[in-house]
């Protein structure tokens, strides 16, 4: 049957009265529907579907027509008993918070944000040079934390950053402070005269994180990449602009500069930059022979992080830098590998470390196999001491687990602790380990909570060395600051609580462990006379 | 300490407080937003939704030597600096370039009669029997696939035409001039609702209205504009998106500005009262008759900006119901094509889906030069076509501000805060934020001469863009290499 409701004097929009047939169309029992203003045209399209001429004689263009084929009467009603509720439907409040759309690239950001200065880009490499490019050609300075971007962008990239003078910090950058602000990977350190320069993620954080608890603060902490210092091609680039950038900066007092063992040429490059620059300098090329480079009137050489950080604040504060193995006295020391090496049984023979900062493992690995000649570490210079088999620990092993062979699909170990437990758990039955040594790094960036979570794997250890009637020393330090999110002394409190030999610094950390192996390995002489 | 100046922006960004935009891990962002730090978190995807066929042709062309963005600013600014008048109305065949007796125009990019959607046959039959050249629909057809007949874009020839587009040489058309270029424009006459030839009627009562047209309204016009005076539509345009339309779906707005500026000089001109009252009437019962004025004004905007040399803007987007083009300010009068979609849309009283012919029509035009769907958010009125409410029109038109090379602050719109609306779109932005034009239209039906069934919203084809892409890093890119180097 078709039915004719006229709606006298209620005007409604064409499109919302077109929505408003295809609902009414879904009431059971109607096989059409048509809810439309009683205009000529309308009228004349409803007469000719065969609607009654006589009812919709009745409608004006200012009247609603509900014209409906349907099966009964009670059809026909309830068609427009949903017209009508249709038509009053109540529209949802309008604000502001819906009409923002989020800026879907890097352009229309900079619309909305016209005082943009840095992007940080942490997107997959293949797309991570192009959006850098881009952020360079818009002016803006560029921290690019991606891995994975060709060596040709890295240098394409440099060379732009170069002609518009803008910093390019990265790629494979994971760590830098500028004015105060931790990106990244980074801490919440005191600003005070010290600028830094590096191509060093961790070694950059154990470095600010010194020189904040030495009372002293960072201006500026630069990261470079991965290859600045590494590669001849890419040329220092960042290195050297930074080193420009911070002899030009009221702020910085004394420039230090760290990095993985550089080019030769590179290095050259960079030290005669600093010297040009004329403030006091510290630079640590990590891994280098000490003794191939000597201190002249501006440039100090460092030996380790903690050195490096210690020499800054004495330059800044313009006194005598005295080098010490050790915060706490000999004696001290002393009395700790003594506690800790008792309850060893003459099986446990080796160091192992589990590192998730790539320069604090590496700055592990150096110092002890300095001492015992014979580390094993996927970071090894020395093919033969290059771990065969990196998920799998021989002899002393030193292993960094921020390592691309383990974070192919899983976050980085600083973020995602649990590699580094299960790895942990994996060996707790190896009744050859003598002492484990780990950093926690904490700071913006990193795990909420790294102490907690590395706590069950150090106390899982300790305890089966303990049922195997030994006895395991575990020595850890943290690199952080009283003001970082995570809360150092809790942190602490956490090691400690699980056994912990809490150390000043990662190379205390590293120099008492290995000060252990060595009371290790001269007992076991001892015992064999 | 050697030239500071060197590095004068890095010590400049040491004195800065720090503005930030992230891409990628959002958690760097949620840190420096907990330090009190600006921050803009992007909501990137990868580009040209990871094509890399694209992605290196869009590098291409930013390491070639063409300084594309200064183009680009070239060929906006003309576009923005544009001014449509209406100046007088003519007849096709004496007015448009190019026009012979057997010249049919037609919307879209070029097509031939084989490959024509059924509207556009009607429309190209109605024009036969118009022009006299067929007495009926078998012998307008035979002569239609005969040959003898010339089938051009309007586009070809500074016209544009909604829907069918059929323009001939007898037909009355507005001409307007860009006076800040000096160019122009033709459009034929709007001929309302219902059964038209744009749509593929060619009734005798189509017919009929086509010779009033003609003999009567045109006349009238005529007279009309030479004792008003050419009409400013930039000026008219922006009233109407004030007053709640976006200048192609919605024209009552403007419609009734045209009917306010002409009835004063229309009563004055001592023709018969009943002619005046058939013209007034024809006009107030047509919400669309403005349409075929602010297309011919947005085709005399765009078209000033042809030719610009390594500008990717786009000067025009058509359709003719079988393919969508575009043409690119540097690539000359190439069309770069894709099938025509099917809109997405509401359907007038006893029409559906299944009656819809696919996209066609010169009106997109609109769209080209920044109103139309890009100014959705002017037309609240007209919100259900896009989804229902008025947030999702906002954002529809704040979407296109990512394609777009500058706001027009002529055309404001009043929900944006009277922010400019977006214009002259970017193939290359198109391509990489994968973001499509936002496209407003009405729906014709599929059978000739049925006509207007509905109207909504379509998605051009993304492939007539990535060729134009493509093209330009031809035309303009470095040479293909496997990795790029630094210039």
């Amino acid at each position: 049957m078709k039915t004719i409701f006229v709606e006298k004097e209620s005007y409604y929009d064409s499109a919302l009265l077109m929505l408003t047939s295809q609902e009414v169309k879904k009431t059971s029992g109607v096989h059409d529907a048509t809810v439309a203003m009683g205009t000529a045209m309308n009228l004349d399209l409803l007469r000719s579907l065969g609607f009654d001429a006589a009812a919709l004689a009745e409608a004006t263009p200012n009247d609603l027509v509900i014209a409906v084929d349907c099966d009964s009467a009670e059809s026909a009603e309830a068609a427009r008993a949903a017209a009508k509720q249709a038509l009053s439907r109540k529209a949802k409040a309008v604000t502001g918070e819906a009409a923002h759309v989020a800026p879907t690239s890097l352009a229309s950001a900079l619309r909305d944000q016209a005082d943009a200065n840095l992007a940080v880009i942490s997107l997959p490499g293949a797309y991570a040079a192009r959006e850098a490019r881009k952020a360079l050609e818009s002016g803006l300075h560029v921290m690019l934390f991606s891995d994975n971007v060709s060596l040709e962008d890295e240098i394409a990239l440099k060379a732009l950053s170069r002609r518009k003078g803008l910093l390019l910090m990265g790629p494979d950058c994971g760590t830098a402070i500028i004015n105060g602000v931790p990106l990244c990977f980074a801490n919440v350190v005191k600003r005070g005269p010290v600028g830094v320069v590096g191509a060093s993620g961790t070694g950059i954080q154990e470095v600010a994180c010194l020189i904040d608890r030495a009372g002293s603060g960072v201006s500026q902490a630069i990261g470079a990449g991965g290859r600045d210092l590494k590669n001849e091609r890419v040329g220092g680039a960042t290195t050297l602009m930074g080193i420009e950038a911070l002899a030009g900066d009221d702020e910085t007092k004394v420039i230090v500069i760290i990095s993985k063992p550089p080019a030769k040429a590179v290095a050259d490059q960079a030290v005669a930059a600093l010297e040009r620059a004329g403030k006091p300098a510290v630079a640590l090329f990590v891994g280098a022979t000490p003794e191939v480079r000597r201190d002249g009137p501006v440039v100090h050489f460092a030996s380790n992080l903690e050195e490096t950080a210690a020499m800054a604040v004495a330059l800044a504060n313009g006194e005598r830098y005295a080098p010490r193995a050790f915060t706490l006295s000999d004696a001290a020391i002393e009395a700790i590998v003594a506690r800790e090496t008792r309850g060893l049984v003459p099986a446990q023979r080796y160091l192992r470390g589990y590192f998730t900062g790539g320069t604090l493992a590496d700055e592990a690995w150096i110092a002890a196999h300095r001492a015992t000649g014979a580390v094993h570490s996927n970071n090894q210079t020395d093919p033969s001491y290059v771990l065969a088999d990196p998920r799998r620990s021989i002899g002393h092993t030193v292993v960094d687990l921020g390592d691309d062979a383990f974070t192919v699909g899983r976050p980085h170990p600083m973020i995602d602790p649990s590699a580094r437990v299960e790895r942990m758990m994996a060996e707790r039955d190896d009744g050859e380990i003598a002492v484990v040594v780990v950093d926690v790094v904490i700071g913006y960036g990193s795990h909420e909570d790294p102490a907690g979570a590395i706590a069950p794997a150090v106390e899982a250890m300790r305890a089966a060395a303990r049922q195997r009637g030994g006895y395991l020393p575990v020595v850890a330090s943290i690199t952080g600051t009283a003001g970082d999110p995570q809360n150092f002394a809790l942190q602490k409190a956490k090691l400690e609580a699980a056994g912990c030999v809490v150390m000043p610094s990662n190379y205390q950390a590293c120099a008492l462990a290995t000060k252990i192996v060595e009371r290790i390995e001269t007992r076991g002489r001892g015992g064999a006379r | 300490m050697t030239e500071p100046s060197r590095v004068a922006p890095v010590m400049a960004l040491f004195k800065s407080r720090l503005s930030v935009v992230n891409l990628g891990l959002a958690s760097f962002a949620d840190n420096l937003a907990a330090l009190g730090v600006e921050v803009a978190q992007v909501d990137w995807r990868p580009p040209a939704g990871g094509d890399e066929v694209a992605l290196a042709a869009l590098d291409r062309i930013a390491s070639g030597g063409t300084d594309v963005e200064a183009a680009n600013k070239k060929a906006v600014d003309i576009l923005l600096a544009a001014k449509p008048t209406l100046i007088d109305i003519g007849v096709a065949g004496e007015v448009i370039p190019g026009m012979t007796p057997t010249t049919i125009l037609h919307s879209g990019p070029p097509v031939t009669w084989e490959r024509m959607c059924g509207p556009m046959r009607g429309g190209v039959i109605g024009g036969l029997i118009y022009e006299g050249l067929a007495a009926n629909r078998a012998e307008a057809e035979a002569l239609a696939a005969s040959g003898r007949i010339t089938f051009a874009p309007c586009h070809a020839h500074s016209a544009v035409g909604p829907m069918a587009g059929i323009v001939t040489a007898r037909m009355p058309v507005w001409i307007f001039e860009n006076t800040a270029f000096g160019n122009r424009a033709y459009s034929t006459v709007n001929e309302g609702l219902g059964k038209v030839l744009r749509y593929g009627a060619f009734s005798d009562e189509v017919l009929a209205r086509l010779r009033w047209i003609e003999t009567e309204l045109a006349p009238v016009m005529k007279k009309a504009l030479k004792l008003h005076g050419p009409i400013d539509m930039k000026s008219v345009i922006a009233q109407a998106l004030q007053m709640g339309d976006e200048g192609h779906n919605r024209n009552r707005a403007g419609t009734s500005l045209i009917i306010r500026e002409l009835a004063p000089t229309l009563v004055q001109l001592g023709e018969p009262v009943e002619a005046i009252v058939r013209i007034l009437n024809f006009l107030n019962a047509n919400d669309h008759f403005f349409l075929n004025l602010s297309m011919p004004a947005c085709k005399c905007a765009l078209d000033a900006a042809r030719g610009v040399k390594g500008s990717s803007m786009i000067v025009a987007m058509a359709r003719n119901g079988t393919d969508f083009g575009v043409q690119i300010a540097g690539l000359g009068d190439r069309w770069f094509t894709g099938p025509a979609s099917m809109v997405e849309g509401l359907y007038l009283p006893g029409y559906s889906a299944a009656d819809a012919a696919p996209d066609i029509g010169d009106s997109v035009i609109t769209e080209t030069a920044g109103i139309g769907g890009f100014c959705m958010a002017a037309a609240p009125a007209i919100v259900k076509f896009v989804g229902g409410s008025p947030q999702d029109a906002i954002a529809y038109t704040t979407r296109m501000y990512e394609i777009t090379l500058a706001e027009n602050s002529a055309y404001q719109i009043p929900a944006l805060d009277f922010r400019g609306s977006p214009t002259g779109v970017d193939v290359r932005k198109v391509v990489e934020t994968g973001i499509l034009p936002v496209i407003n239209t009405g729906i014709a039906h599929k059978e000739p001469g049925v006509g207007m069934v509905g109207a909504g919203l379509v998605k051009p084809p993304r492939n007539c863009f990535r060729d134009a892409v493509l093209a330009f890093a031809e035309a303009y890119g470095a040479a293909p290499t496997s990795s790029r180097s630094d210039p």
